[in-house]
């Protein structure tokens, strides 16, 4: 297994700043994916009168995980197929709208081991996100962990 | 779908949030948040990737229940009032599943001028059983 998984050697990697501009057509496609009807969402109209703009729904800012290539992930070494996601959280600082250019840069901030119930070791990666604006304020961060399993996951 | 805002007043601690139930998550359901959010890892969209990982079928991302339990939240406190969002996936939800969304206002407290509320939230499949658990805090408008 060696080479294939993390350890504590990640901790402080960073990967590429990835930009994103927020848009309303986004918001509606995701408001609609995760089902839910507010009409913050698909309503410009509303979104002004009752939010000064269209915002994003609270998890849209995953989507920024998945804006690039890949380029934005510190190069941590995981196999998909082990790989469960475990905790996701996210603080939000100031307000996000539609029209603004987010960039996010990425850190490994933690990676640990746990042994299993059913034996074997499992590793932890924390990855914290922090998202800034284009007038340089800083709006959210996030933080993932990631669980990586001895063998492939089966239920 | 008239919304009301709700003030740091309207709240009591043990306070229920008006819950609700997404019937029947389809594979399509999956596929429609993999191009929303961007996800397109296979083993939530591609069956043989599915079953060489050791499962039976696909799988929904725990984001798309985290994002479907989010709306619990900003349904109740509006998404501008939201200042934090945790969530810890315990079982997997399948095609075919329903998830219900149910949470309570655990803590209400003025901190630095702000009034804020905190609470508890789950997601349930159709068996009871954890999906996610999650908490928040919010800072609401107060009347006063």
């Amino acid at each position: 297994m060696g080479g294939t998984m993390a350890d504590k050697n990640d901790i402080g990697k960073v990967g590429k700043p990835i930009t994103m501009r927020i848009e309303a057509g986004k918001i509606r496609e995701f408001a609609k994916a995760i089902k839910d009807p507010n009409p913050v969402y698909y309503d410009e109209n509303v979104a002004k009168a009752e939010l000064g703009g269209v915002m994003p729904p609270p998890t849209f800012l995953m989507t920024l995980a998945h804006w690039d290539d890949g380029e934005g992930r510190p190069q941590v070494k995981m196999d998909l197929r082990r790989v469960l996601h475990g905790e996701q959280e996210f603080e939000y600082l100031g307000p996000i709208y539609a029209g603004d250019v987010l960039t996010a840069v990425t850190r490994v901030t933690d990676v640990y081991e746990k042994t299993g119930s059913r034996g074997g070791t499992m590793t932890f990666v924390v990855m914290e996100t922090e998202f800034t604006n284009q007038k340089g304020e800083k709006v959210a961060v996030s933080r993932s962990t990631t669980i990586e399993t001895g063998q492939v996951v089966a239920r | 779908m008239a919304r009301q805002k709700l003030y740091f007043e309207d709240v009591k601690e043990g306070d229920e949030l008006p819950s609700f139930t997404v019937e029947n998550l389809t594979r399509t359901d999956f596929v429609k948040y993999a191009g929303a959010s961007g996800d397109f890892n296979p083993i939530h969209h591609d069956q043989t990737f599915a079953e060489a990982s050791g499962n039976p079928t696909v799988f929904a991302m725990g984001m798309l229940n985290a994002g479907i339990l989010s709306r619990l939240i900003t349904d109740y406190v509006g998404v501008a009032h939201l200042r934090k969002y945790r969530v810890r996936f315990a079982t997997r939800v399948w095609p075919g599943d329903s998830v219900t969304c149910k949470g309570k206002v655990t803590k209400k407290m003025v901190e630095n001028g702000e009034h804020i509320i905190e609470g508890e939230v789950v997601a349930l499949n159709q068996k009871g059983e954890v999906a996610i658990q999650g908490s928040f805090r919010a800072a609401l408008p107060a009347r006063a």
